[in-house]
């Protein structure tokens, strides 16, 4: 699955870093608190947060992650937005909670490690 | 081989931007990428903690054939306790560095996770040194 298939079966807002909009994601990573998401989250997965300033970004390149989802219709700074740019990880938007989105991305991942018979 | 940075304190703007200047670094060295993700997890909190805590201080990282050795050098508070502030969930942060995410009380065990060897020591009112190797 990439970015771009999230994009479209959950109806989310790219705000930017286009260029990663085909990044392969192998999973995702739900939490707020930025060395919980260091230490835990892993390469290529998506990050869901809440969190819209420039230091997800950071977070984001040096773990290089998919994309970020932002939750409950928060924006992200435009430090963030121009970073994402340059580094090509694209920022999501969604308007639900963070406990919805993160099930409906379990679920989504799931159904397609099913359907390639990964388990 | 030897790279030094400066890090400044309060400048959440620019946390992070020598752990991904020596992530580079690591990278064209050839280094292996696993090694290469320990080091930046410790090395950004490392990094971070000057920026929550301190004042101001230095980077150092020295890479040879058999080990890279990060030395961060503050001027700062310094850390009165460091077994207390070794465990998880112990932390400090103003409530103002908490709403930005930071805060957990997770980074100094972070860096204990994805190192080989580390060693804090701190002089109250003065300052923390933070020294990490990790083994090629
Ligand atoms: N360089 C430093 N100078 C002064 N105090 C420090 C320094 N590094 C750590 N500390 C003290 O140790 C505590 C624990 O550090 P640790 O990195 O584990 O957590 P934190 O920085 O508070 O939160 P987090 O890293 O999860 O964002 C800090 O809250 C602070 O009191
Ligand atoms: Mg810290």
């Amino acid at each position: 699955m990439k970015v771009c298939d999230l994009v479209e079966k959950l109806n989310l807002t790219v705000f930017c870093g286009e260029q990663g909009i085909n990044n392969e994601v192998e999973g995702a990573y739900t939490s707020d608190l930025l060395s919980d998401v260091m230490g835990n989250v892993d390469e290529g997965q998506v990050w869901i947060t809440l969190q819209t300033h420039r230091n997800i970004m950071a977070i984001a390149s040096l773990k290089e992650v998919a994309a970020i989802i932002l939750v409950k219709g928060y924006k992200p700074e435009q430090a963030a937005i121009d970073q994402s740019n340059e580094e090509g990880i694209p920022i999501l938007g969604t308007d639900m909670e963070t406990f919805e989105a993160s099930g409906v991305l379990f679920t989504l991942l799931n159904e397609e490690k099913g359907k390639y018979g990964a388990f | 081989m030897e790279f030094v940075y400066e890090v400044e304190g309060g400048d959440f703007t620019k946390a992070g931007n020598a752990s991904s200047a020596v992530k580079k670094t690591l990278k064209q060295l050839n280094v292996s990428p696993k090694i290469v993700k320990r080091i930046v997890v410790a090395l950004y909190e490392a990094e971070v903690n000057i920026v929550a805590h301190a004042y101001k201080g230095t980077i150092s990282v020295n890479i040879n054939q058999d080990q890279i050795h990060i030395v961060l050098d503050d001027v700062g508070p310094g850390i009165p306790d460091i077994d207390l502030a070794m465990q998880e969930g112990y932390s400090t942060a103003s409530s103002k560095v908490r709403e930005m995410g930071f805060g957990a009380g997770m980074g100094l065990p972070n860096i204990k996770k994805n190192v080989d060897d580390l060693k804090v020591s701190s002089e109250v009112d003065k300052g923390t040194k933070v020294e990490m190797k990790t083994y090629l």
